[in-house]
This record gives structure tokens, sequence and C-alpha cells, in this order.
């Protein structure tokens, strides 16, 4: 039979046999599973049946736990059901496993195998999470490539019905889940073939069925317990036969035969190494090179680990080996030695009789820590040692518990016949997307194998990604990145300023780079060290501008298929006409949906491409004078330069053990160090047109562009281009008012220009602030900015904190995140620590807010000039509003403690000084820092004294200065995972601030839908619009009655905005800020996002209103409402993003009535807020702390 | 529910005969299907889709492939951020689907209206309506100089040669909808009429930019026309009547009886009516029609024809009242009468 070749990631060949084989398949967004769900949610929304001929029922759930429990339900009613999953997810299917094993039920999990966070969260690939659920009595079957994850998926969901136990079905996380390669796609009457129908039929009469009723899930006593659970025990003896015969099917039907435990090498091998996934690939490969060089080695690739099949890894052993390795992708502290490590000992140590191999076992990869060639030969090396060390680790440098193995990097085993390219892109450029398309032209095209897996950087704005691309005739075991390169594409020049971009390119290969130069020019204009590295290397050298083309050709700065078709063009991979056709071929399948117009911009931008590409004679020697600029300032400390630098610049993996924290604790104050200069253009200010309103200053995503007030004489010395202008404030009027830009800085979304209200009264295209190229203006810029930096805040007690013109003068200790350009998010945490931060503690839900406020290699979070700011810590997703609670009551505790101390020793200390302390009231900011300053008196005190007591109270000292605690997440924490522990903090009337950036998706992992996903939008998970309406879930917090809650939007009014944060933070008890949040997800130019808030809020889509349980108290109606009745039409307002009107034009008869009950919510909202904004309101007690 | 109309409001436009001369204009109603059996079932003798735009096909498809793009490729936890849908409808599909529709669902005269962007794109996408069932076209067609280099010629000339190249594309007649701002208008559309234009529909109303003083904006807006906007098309028609080939059709200020009365009068075969429908709904159809009949029953008039161009350029007595365009001091208000009394 002949079945098709795709090329596909290892996620999708996952959700092909899943939803092929699957009825009922429950998900829950989770990195890097996500895209198996998003998949089997694509496939059913587009009426995908399975084999049987219906299509599965796909639901997302609130969380993991959610899934889990689902599947759970599917399978005891008797359905086939599966979900996907990683990480903290599989931790939170724990308890569902238990249950579902126990009742042997049969069912798939297939899981992106992914870090567990510990001392700080990775999204990266390893075994920790699987190895956490060895115990629960899941099958586990490991695949290592995407062809595997295919086979394996099918071989599980077999074997899973034959033997009744539970599958966990896993494959490494990224680097299989995400890697690209060309496969045979199983046909569904070879998943016929492997399902036995009758088996699925003995499945479903188990079910729960009234017509058949039983009892299960019983609660047992110990009598019986014990003896219950043993009785499954013949199941698992079974299990690894009936694996195997499905392995033997399987090989019957595809020719791929597969073993529990698969022995590769000399058959008299001395040296052996045991492993699982991905890593078991580049082994096989180097096995092989070594072998070929005379070395008598050998790799066991367990797919097998549970049941352990002891029996089939002994056979799997050849009688020869001395030396076993076993090597183990998960840490578990404290133990004697990593589970499969374990596993392995035990099963010689009780089956063999005779001498056993000399066992050690090592820790490699975690987090997706490269694995390459040089270190397998590091561990084949260390096993040729008498005394081998054990319980060691490769691929770091352990200079503290000194575990790790030496190797050779230069060791290399890249096959010389396979083409291995590089291509550094910039996030918006769309290279991956075209990298992923001409992986598929080879794969397809061509009779090559392809491979291709990308890396991108932890920014979510002006982000590098690197693609690495292999391509040959034979097949690609390379599971690790390209160290030598026969062609790179830097496909930005100022890349060549910040990184080695042609440390991996072998000697001639081929450089392609896309620069913004008349091809005379760029030569000159190239580092003097990458002109020595590209003579030195012989390389050939070709250039074009593709921005220029991009943009001749309507592309703007969509540069991929410029820079694709140059690819071709010039590696000869496939002749240049069949290249170009295959590759609008491409474009015409990528983008035809999208309209003809698109598709014949892209064929235009391939046809140009090549008449602007050049070949670059290089000359014999380097001539120029250009030195790559410091990627972190030299001014930054020295940790900052020596650690968090080197991770920024990429040299992350060079760094030993002791250069990191012990307890994943870091500085604050570190984004400001890193220059990325990535802004096109910057806004621009011109001080004789400014109004000082603050507008820019406040909705400015990155804090990049700021104001003070301060007095003419400290302006002395300015430099010359340093502006400033008559201050407007009455107070301040002698005084000089400053706004600056940090150029470098800046991300240039062109925000501040949009909500800019001063034009020029002559020329309405000119604003206060304009945007203007930044090249040009970074040299002075950067010496004004620096300037300003030196000039003082201005004094907090002089300005109103409930005034947006006076608010921009408040210092904000949040700045220069990796946030997306136009971050509709960060304005208001950057509001919440200009008015609090020197006093807050955030704990932050895992999410976007997480990622670009707390992702290595720096933190926005920073510190004002007496070294005060945000502590900030993030735990979990689930837990976040819990996490913040117990902050809370940890910092009350501490205080209460503190109160009792100091009244104990209120004589010692002083009686005045310790009433003034007891006493205060801390209601604002003066009084706030004078309880600091009586602090500070009071810790010098109790030095003096010295006793156990004054010790401990000083310890506990800092805690009776009020403290602000915030809660922050986005609203797939808030509305779904987190909801249920949100609903208890906000029950318990604790005094915390939760801060929901509401941007209706979860944004982080894709854009997929969330219970505050609005009615008619489309997002993942819910193709077809989302049918239901959002949750209401400030309405649900304010039926507590204690609790403050605002609904705000900055675009829809900046003030309400600022009030909400003043009300909430000063109300002893719970509050709740619900903040609209614009976000890229939406699908539209984040300049108008402040633009579209307005349209919200006038739609009466997103009405405003502060409750405040504090009115009540005074007679008062708690029940605000900040927004005037809708006087726009709602479509206005939604058919400005693209997540409404994608509908519009995929389903528009779905489209129509979704609106029209959308519309309907609104209006049935605005009568209930209405209503509720003019009830009259009886004086009850006052709410807040219960 | 059907509206009896008598014969004597039949007239003939574009080559079809239409049991009555009010005609529906392109206009949002048209969109909706169940809208146009009311329509027909309210007497009116055709209809004329909403504009296809080809401008805006490229705009949603531009705007959907950037929204599409927006973040993707950029992070490893998001390789995009919207599903992937089977097909979008960017294109005429949807509307060339409404054509068909719109075939089916009535069996007065479906006039497809088109304003392109391209030379190209005018021709490819009046060969489409015209393949998707369409009776016939009605050429929106407009072109706003901007460029001081650009003449009055220059601009005839391109519309001239577009709907020279968009009638000899197809076989179903095409009328050309104008703006009222040409140089010599009667030379424009003797013109067009050359170059195949089967009816001239006058005038095109266009979005008039306003300004928003607060936020100094300019603020696109278009309001519903009222009945003193009929006096213009009544000028032009009746200049043109007569004299030029083409049919004539007012649109614009059509809103009562009367109104389409003196649109037959002035030598229009259709009078067009938008705002009247938009304002008060496809049930005011039956009402005007009655005026109509009522109107010509007083005046004993037996046919809608027999009125139609009765009060042209070439009919009246002084001519003088179409061709002074001001200083126009009517000195007597019987000189408008002589010969008729």
């Amino acid at each position: 039979m002949t079945r098709p070749q795709v090329t596909i990631d290892g996620n999708e060949a996952a959700a092909y046999v899943a939803h092929k084989t699957n009825e009922v398949i429950a998900i829950y967004p989770i990195t890097p599973s996500s895209n198996m769900g998003e998949w089997a949610d694509q496939w059913s929304s587009e009426e995908k049946p399975n084999i049987w001929g219906t299509v599965p029922t796909v639901i997302e759930m609130q969380s993991e736990g959610g899934a889990a429990g689902t599947l759970h339900g599917a399978l005891q009613g008797g359905a086939l059901g599966t979900t996907f999953t990683a990480s903290q997810g599989l931790l939170l299917m724990i308890p569902n496993m238990y249950k579902i094993a126990g009742e042997l039920t049969p069912s798939v999990i297939h899981v992106a195998a992914r870090a567990i966070a510990a001392q700080a969260l990775s999204i990266f690939g390893d075994h920790q999470d699987v190895m956490a659920v060895r115990q629960t009595g899941f099958a586990m079957l490991a695949s290592c490539s995407v062809q595997e994850v295919m086979d394996m998926a099918l071989i599980a969901q077999s074997a899973t019905l034959e033997s009744r136990i539970p599958f966990l079905h896993f494959f490494d996380g990224f680097r299989t889940s995400h890697e690209v390669a060309k496969v045979e796609q199983l046909s569904e009457d070879d998943l016929r073939a492997m399902l036995d129908d009758e088996l699925i039929r003995r499945h479903r009469q188990r079910a729960l069925s009234p017509d058949n009723p039983v009892l299960r899930g019983t609660a047992q006593n110990p009598d019986v317990y014990f003896q219950a659970r043993e009785t499954v025990n013949p199941f698992y003896l079974a299990c690894p036969a009936i694996v195997q015969n499905a392995m033997d099917r399987f090989a019957a039907l595809t020719g791929r035969q597969y073993h529990l435990a698969d022995y590769h090498g000399d058959p008299s091998a001395e040296r052996v190494i045991v492993l699982m996934g991905s890593g078991a690939e580049a082994v096989h490969e180097t096995v092989d090179y070594l072998a070929a060089r005379g070395e008598k080695l050998g790799v066991i690739r367990l797919r097998l680990f549970r049941p352990f099949p002891t029996e089939a890894f002994l056979a799997a052993l050849p009688g020869t080996v001395k030396k076993l390795c076993v090597l183990d992708r998960t840490k578990e502290p404290g133990s004697l030695g990593e589970p499969l490590y374990q596993d392995v000992v035990t099963a010689l140590h009780e089956a063999c009789a005779g001498p056993l191999p000399v066992v050690t076992g090592g820790r490699y990869g975690l987090s997706s820590k490269e694995f390459t060639p040089a270190m397998i030969k590091g561990v084949f090396d260390e096993m040729n040692n008498e005394r081998p060390k054990n319980h060691f680790t490769i691929g770091i440098v352990d200079d503290v518990t000194h575990t790790s193995l030496p190797y050779d990097e230069s060791f290399s085993t890249e096959d010389p016949a396979t083409v291995r390219c590089l291509f550094y892109g910039l996030g918006a450029d769309g290279t991956v997307g075209a990298n992923k398309n001409s992986i598929k032209i080879i794969g397809e095209e061509t009779p090559n194998y392809a491979q291709g897996y990308f890396v991108y950087d932890s920014k979510k704005s002006g982000s590098i990604t690197i693609s690495h691309l292999r391509f040959g005739p034979k097949p690609i075991r390379s599971s690790y990145l390209i160290s030598r390169a026969n062609f790179i594409a830097c496909h930005l020049f100022t890349f060549l300023e910040r990184m080695d971009v042609l440390a991996a390119a072998e000697p001639g290969a081929t450089f392609l780079l896309n620069a913004p130069f008349p091809k005379e020019e760029v030569w000159d204009k190239l580092p003097r060290a990458v002109q020595e590295t590209i003579i030195r290397k012989k390389l050939k050298f070709y250039t074009i501008d593709a921005l220029a083309v991009a943009r001749e050709n309507g592309m703007g700065v969509r540069i991929n298929t410029i820079m694709q078709t140059c690819f071709f063009a010039i590696s000869g991979i496939l002749p240049r006409d069949e290249a170009i056709g295959q590759i609008k071929k491409a474009i015409q399948k990528t983008y035809g949906k999208r309209g003809e117009l698109v598709v014949q911009k892209n064929f235009a931008a391939v046809d140009a491409a090549l008449a602007h590409l050049h070949e670059i004679q290089v000359p014999a020697a380097a001539t120029s004078s250009v030195e790559p600029r410091p990627v972190i300032s030299p001014k930054a400390p020295q940790y900052v330069r020596d650690v968090l630098g080197v991770i920024y610049s990429g040299g992350g993996d060079s760094l030993p053990v002791s250069a990191l924290p012990l307890d994943g604790t870091f500085p604050t104050g570190t984004a400001q160090w890193e220059k990325r200069n990535i802004a096109a253009e910057v806004p621009v200010w011109d001080e004789a047109l400014c109004i000082q309103c603050g507008k820019c200053v406040l909705v400015c995503p990155h804090a990049t562009i700021r104001s003070k007030v301060v007095p003419e004489a400290a302006l002395a010395g300015a430099p010359p281009t340093f502006k400033s202008s008559a201050a407007r404030w009455k107070e301040m009027g002698d005084q000089k008012y400053l706004l600056q830009v940090a150029v470098e800085d800046c991300t240039g979304c062109g925000i501040c220009v949009a909500v800019c209200p001063a034009k020029d009264k002559t020329n309405s295209k000119h604003r206060a602030i304009d945007m203007m190229p930044q090249p040009p203006l970074r040299e002075a810029e950067r010496g004004n900015w620096d300037f300003f930096l030196t000039l003082p805040e201005t004094g907090r007690d002089a300005i109103s904190h409930s005034q947006v013109k006076d608010v921009q003068l408040l210092q904000p200790l949040f700045e220069f995140s990796g946030a997306c350009s136009g971050c509709g998010e960060t304005p208001y945490i950057k509001l919440l620590t200009q008015l609090f931060g020197d006093r807050t503690v955030i704990s932050n839900a895992t999410g976007c807010s997480s990622i670009y406020g707390g992702n290595l290699p720096t933190t926005p979070y920073t510190a004002n000039s007496d070294g005060r700011g945000p502590a900030w810590s993030n735990s979990l997703f689930e837990d976040n509003a819990e996490f913040g609670l117990g902050i809370r009551l940890s910092i009350d505790k501490q205080a209460e403690f503190a109160r009792e101390l100091l009244a104990g020793m209120a004589e010692r200390v002083g009686a005045g000084l310790a009433a003034s302390i007891l006493n205060a009231g801390q209601s604002s900011e003066e009084d706030i820092f004078a309880q600091r300053e009586r602090v500070k008196e009071l810790t010098r005190v109790l030095t003096g004294i010295g006793t156990p007591e004054a010790r401990n109270l000083m310890a506990v000292a800092g805690a009776l200065v009020k403290k602000s605690v915030w809660i922050v997440g986005g609203d797939g924490w808030a509305y779904d995972i987190g909801f249920g522990g949100l609903d208890h903090v906000l029950s318990t009337g604790r005094n915390v601030n939760v801060l929901v950036l509401d941007t209706e998706v979860y944004s982080n992992t894709g854009g997929q839908m969330s219970k505050s996903t609005p009615r008619g939008a489309v997002a993942k998970f819910a193709a077809g619009g989302k049918p239901a309406g959002k949750k209401d879930l400030a309405m649900m917090a304010v039926t507590y009655g204690n609790v403050y809650v605002a609904r705000i939007a900055m675009g829809g009014s900046d003030t309400q905005t600022v009030k909400a944060f003043l009300e909430a933070e000063a109300y002893d008890g719970p509050s709740l800020i619900i903040a609209y949040s614009h976000c890229i997800a939406h699908g539209y130019d984040m300049v108008h996002g402040i633009e579209q808030q307005k349209n919200a809020v006038q739609s009466g889509y997103w009405p405003l209103f502060r409750y405040n349980p504090q009115l009540e108290g005074s007679g008062k109606n708690p029940f605000q409402l900040d927004s005037r009745a809708p006087s726009l039409a709602l479509e206005k307002y939604i058919y400005n993003e693209t997540r409404y009107t994608m509908l519009v034009h995929s389903a528009p008869e779905q489209a129509r009535q979704l609106l029209e009950e959308a519309k309907r919510d609104v209006e049935d909202r605005w009568k209930l807020y209405e209503y509720l904004a003019a009830r009259p309101v009886n004086a009850a007690p006052q709410g807040g702390q219960q | 529910m059907s509206t009896a109309v008598g014969n004597h409001l039949a007239t003939r436009y574009m080559g079809f005969d239409l049991k009555s001369p009010l005609v529906a204009s392109a206009s949002p109603l048209a969109k909706e299907i169940g809208n146009l059996r009311r329509m027909e079932d309210s007497g009116l003798g055709a209809v004329v889709l909403h504009s296809l735009f080809e401008e805006q096909i490229e705009l949603e498809s531009a705007a959907l492939d950037r929204g599409l793009a927006s973040g993707a490729g950029c992070n490893a936890e998001a390789a995009n951020y919207f599903p992937e849908m089977s097909g979008y409808n960017i294109g005429p599909a949807g509307y060339l689907e409404h054509i068909r529709q719109a075939k089916e669902a009535v069996s007065i005269p479906v006039i497809a209206s088109l304003n392109g962007y391209t030379p190209g794109g005018w021709v490819h996408y009046a060969k489409l309506m015209q393949q998707a069932g369409a009776d016939a076209l009605e050429l929106n067609l407009y072109f706003l100089p901007t460029d001081p280099e650009v003449t009055g010629g220059q601009v005839e000339d391109q519309c001239v040669e577009l709907v020279r190249a968009v009638a000899g594309s197809v076989t179903i007649p095409v009328a050309v909808k104008l703006g009222p701002y040409f140089s010599s208008l009667p030379h424009t559309a003797r013109r067009l009429d050359e170059a195949g234009a089967a009816a001239l529909v006058l005038f095109n109303r266009f979005y008039q930019p306003d300004y928003d003083l607060q936020t100094m904006e300019v603020v696109p807006d278009l309001h519903l026309s009222t009945s003193a906007e009929l006096p213009l098309r009544l000028h032009w028609v009746a200049l043109l009547s007569g004299r030029i080939r083409a049919d004539l059709a007012v649109t614009g200020g059509v809103h009562t009886a009367i109104d389409v009365l003196k649109c037959m009068m002035a030598g229009a075969r259709a009078a067009m009516t938008t705002s009247a429908l938009l304002q008060h709904g496809i049930g005011c159809v039956p009402g005007i029609l009655r005026d109509i009949t009522g109107w010509m029953e007083a005046q004993e008039y037996e046919s809608i024809q027999q009125m139609q161009g009765s009060l042209n350029y070439l009919s009246v007595p002084d001519p003088a009242a179409y061709e002074r365009a001001n200083y126009m001091r009517v000195l007597s208000s019987y000189s408008l009468r002589r010969g008729t009394v």
C-alpha cells in the first residue's frame, strides 16, 4: 500500500491518530501540547469524521483537571475518549488518572512532555511531567520521532483496548511535538486494522447505563481495599506482551517493526546507553558514526516504560555489555537515582544470576537543553573509565556538586549529504511560516527527507526566531540544533551587531543577508568580525534589500516569501523555476483562502525577489571599522553583565551551576539594561504644541515615554537637543515640564500618538507627538534619556494621584517589558506600580503577564531611588488567587505579631513611638511614608536593645508599614482555571486586590477560547464563533456585597481607570478590577487599541462601573455606572477586529445570528446595570473584612 | 402579499418590460433575499443589488490577511492566534451566490451593481456577474480625481473606456450610474452611450466629508436623500432625454408618487428609490404606486409611457428653463407654460 508522505510536526501526528480513533476529546491549552487540541477542534469543526464515520466531540474545559474528569466520565459512559496535555496540566490530571487506571478503563492520553515549574517555570521539554505520573497505573509508551509519534499513538490505542490499561503516550515537548518532519501517514485502513471493534463493544458494555445498572467508584474499608487493589495485577502482567503483539501487527501492516525495548548497535557492544524519547535518535546517530570508526557501542531505546518490560529489556541487552549507562531526562532531587535508572538497576538485579554490568545513571536535556552527539560521545567516553561517574549530568557545567561530565564540543556527526540551513528571522517577518512551507515543498515534492525546528527568544515584541532546517537523502535522526550549517540566512541586518550569526557556518557555506543598503555599500556596513568570518570561512555571500522589495509589493514588513525565494534560488535544492513554481503553489495554498489580492502580492514579491538578489564579491581583507555594540549596557551591575547579559546574548548554555541563584530569586530593575532598538519609528515631542495632559504617558505599554516637572535650574548641563516647556501646573508654574522618550526601548507601537489630543491648528496631521524614524535620533536621544534619568522625580506629595495629568509624573516601576508592541495589558500594570509600586507584592498567574513580567533574562519590574518597588512572584496558573491570599495572610500575621511584640516592648522602645506606630491609620500615602519613617526609627531603637524579642520584632517590623497585595492574571486564569480559587479568595473578605487583564482569550498560548470570550468572536476551540455569552465575572463578584468591583477600560475613561485603582487599593477588603485589554489575538493593528477600547465602551459592550461597598455604609448606592448608554452600533465596534470579521467571512449566517444575540446581550446588560445604578439603597453596615 | 398593479404602470428599461417604473436602487436592503421577495411583492419593477466593491474585496482581503498574520510565528507558545478556517468567502463568491439566490427568489429583473477599482477588475467581475445570472449590470462609476495633473478629459476617457470594455465583454445590458460632476455631461453621456451603455442612471450620491471640530477629524457621512435632491436629476434627465439612445433612470430624491411622475415626465424610464425604502420600509411601495395610479386616473393618463419625456428639453416650449443655471429670474410664471395653454 502506498501511503502519503506528509511533512507535519509531532503534535499533528498524535492528533491525527487521536482524532481518527476517538469520540470524545476533552481539551485544555498548555504549551507545548496545545496544538493537539487545536488540530482536533479544527478537524471536528470541519466535520471530519473518525474511522467509524462520526465526528468526534471536542470540548474545551476550564482546566486540565476538568479535562481529565470529563475524560473519565466519557470513558465511564462507554465512549472512546482522549485528551492532550503537558507539564502542570498532567499533574492536574493525576487524581483522575488513578481512577481511570484503577477502573481498568482503556484510553490514551497524549503528552508533549515538558518540564515542571520548580525554581522556575519552563515551557520546554523533558520528562519531569511524565515521570511524575508513573505511579498512577497508566501504561507509558514513549516516541522518539515524529514518525514514531504517529505510529505509537496507534499502537497505544490498540493496546489499551486489548489490555484495558490506560496509556500515556509521550514524546518530547518541542523537540518532537514541534519538529516538522517528513513522515508516512497511516491510512484509515491501517487504523481500522489495528483496532478490534469487538474490544470497543466490550468497552461499551462495561459502561454505566441504567439499562444495566452497576455501582462503580465505591468507598472501601481496611478489610478489602488492599485486596481489591491487587486485582488488577494480571492485566499489568499481560500488558507488555499485548503491546509487543500490537507492534508486531503494526509491523506487518507498515513494515516498521518496533519493540518494547529496541536495541541498535554492535551485537557485541560493551558499552550501551539506555534512554527514552528523542535523545535516542541522536544516540542512534552517534552510535552509527562511532561504529564506523571501530567502536563497539549500542543504544536501547525503551519504548514501554510502564509496565516495565523487564523480560524484553533484558532480551534486548547484548550479552557482551560491560557498561550500561541509563540516561534520564528528569530530576528527582534526593533520590537514589532517576526513575529509569532505578528501574534498570532493579530489573538487572532481579533478573540476572551472573555478574552484572556496571550501571551508571545520568541526567541530560532538562528543559530542552541540547543533547548532542558531542555530549553522547562524552557519555560513552566516560564509560571507558574503570569506575565511570555515576549520577552525573551531561550538557551543563556543574561547578557546585561537580556532577557534570566533560565532553568535546567540537565533535559532530552531521552527515555531509544532509543540507543544513539556519535562518535568523524577526518574529513579525514571517520567516517561520515560510520555512515551514519550504520544508513542505522539499519534503513533499522531492525524495529528500526533511526536518525543521524553530527556536524563539522569550520576547513578545521584536523577538528573534532561528529556524533549523535539514534536508537530505537519508533519514534524519539529528534531534539537536544545527551547529554546522552550509547555508545561513540573516533576515535582519542589526542581528549582526548583537549575535554571532555566522558562528555555525561551515567553510564554504552560503550566507544570505537582508540588508537595507545598495549592494555596493553592504560590505562596508558589515561589522568587522562578520567580514573576517566571511573571508576566513570563504563564504559565498548574497544580499538583498528584502524590506524594500516587500514594501514595493505591498507586503509591509513581511519579507518571508522574498527571502524564501532567494534561499531556493541560491541553495540549488530544486531547479530554480521548479522551486518558484512550488513556492507559488504553497502561497496559493497558504493564502488563497484570504483572497486573490494576497496571493498576487506574494507572487509579485516572489517575482521581484530574484531581480534584487545580488552576489557580493568578497574582498581579500576586512575593511570595516564597525564593532558590535554591547548587548547589555556596560553601566549595568556586574551580575546583570556577567549572568543576565550572557543569557541575553545567547550564551546561557555556557553558564555554570554556580552562576544561577539557588532558589530562583533574581534582582529586579534589569530590563533597563537591554537596549533592544527594535522600533523603526519612535515618538518625537513638539513641546510647543503639547498640552501636558499625560495621556501618552498613561497608555504607553512599555513605559518608554515619561514626564517630569523639575526646577529650571535642574536643566543646567542638559544636552543640546533636550526639550522642555513651562509646566502647566498652577502649583509648579515656575518649573519645567519634560517629556522624554527612551528611543532604544520603545517598540514603536504608536499608541501614544493615536491618543494625543493636541493637534496643530494649522496642520491637523501634526500632533504634539509624531512618529519619526528612530536611527537618526538614536544617539541624541540616548543622551537625552540618560540626562532625563539623572533629574529628580517630581515629588509624589506635590501632585494629585487621581488625575491622569498628575499620574504621568509618578515614576513607573514597570518598564521596557518584552510584551507585544502595543500591548493592552501592560499600561494597567504600569499604572499599578506608579500608584502603589513601592509597597506592592504581586502574585502573578502564569500567562502573558508572567512571561513579560518574569521570563529570563530580565524583568521589567524595578525599584525607585529608595530601592523600593514591587516584589513579584508567579506560583502557578491555577492557584494565583490563593497564592496571593497566602502572601496577604503572611503579611497580616507578621504585622499582628509585630504589633503584639511592640505593645509588649512599648516602654523599652518609647511609649510615644510605639503608640504612634500602633495607632497609625496609614490611609494615605503620606501616612504610609510617615509610618515608614517611624518604623525606621523603631529599628534603630531595637538595634540598641538587643534582646531576643527585639531581634524578633526587627525581623517583622517591616510588616508594620502597609503593604498592598495585588493578584494579577489574565482571563484564562480568572474566568476558568483559577475561578474557583478566585471566588474563594474574594469570599474571605481579606484585603487583596485582584487585577484581571481581560484579553478575552488565552493569549499566551495562542488565543484559545476562555469563558471571557465574547459571543460571536472566533477563537481557537471556537472556530464557529463562540456561541455562549461572556461570563459577567464582575457581577458575580458584586453579589458578595463586600467586594469592591470595577470594570474599567483605559481607552473608555482613563479617569475612571485611575479612580478604580485608587479605590480598590484603599478598600480594606477584597477588590476586583476587570480591565479591558486589547490584544494581538483580536486581530487588528494595536495602534488602534485605545480607540477600540473607547468603541467597546460606547457600544455598550463594555460598560464601565465601580461597585464600592463602602458607599452603602453612608447610604449611597454602591453601584456607580461610569459610562453612558450605548451610542455606537455594536458592529461598529466588533467588526474592526478579525476575531469577529473572520466569522462574517467564513459563516455569514452564523455571524449574523450571533451578532443579533450579542446585541441583545448588550441591551440586557445595560438594562441591568442601569437598574442597579438607579435603585434606591438603604443604609447598611459597611462591607469589608469579615 | 402581491400588490395588484395595472399595466398602465408598465415601462421598458434596458430592454426589460417592467411592471412599474419604480425600481429599488442599490442599498443594503438588497442583501436580504427576503427583502428582494418583498420588493417584488410590493410592486417594484426591478431591483438593483447592493454594489460589489472591488476595492472593498481587496481591503477585506488585506485586512483579513493582516489580522490572521497578527503575532504569527513570533513565539514558542503560540504559532498563531486564530484557528484555520476552511474558507473565508473573500472575493466575489458571496456576491455571486447572492445573485443566484436572488434570481431564484424573484422574477423581476435583477440588476447587479459593480464598483471596480482596476480596469481588469471591472471586466472580470462583470463577467462573473453575468455568469451568476444577473439580468443586467449597473456600473457604479465614480472616480474622484485628487491629482491636479489629471484633466477632466482624462477622467472622462477613463470612464468611457471602462464602459466600452465592460459592455464589450458581456452580453447583458449595462447601465452606468454617474455622478453629476462632468464638465459637459451631455457630451459625456453621448460618449458613454456610444461606448455601449444601455442606460444612464443619474445621479450617484457620494459620501461627503464632514468635520468633527472637537477632534479635528474628517468624518465621512452619507445622509439619506430627500425630494429636494430631485430637481438636479430632473434637470439632466430632461436635457438628455430623447437625445441619446440609452435609457435614462433617476436615482436620488425619489420619495413620493409625485417624484416618480416628475421623473417620467423628464424622460426617465425608471425611478429608483433607496432612502424611501430605508426610511419607511418596503411596505411604502404599494402606497406610492397607488398614488401614481390615482394621479394618473385623475389626470386621465392611460400609461406611464404616455408621459415619459413629456417635459424633457425637446418637449417643453421654452427650453431656456433647462439652459440657464443661474440668474434665472422667472419674469413670468406663465412663460414655462407657453404652448401648453
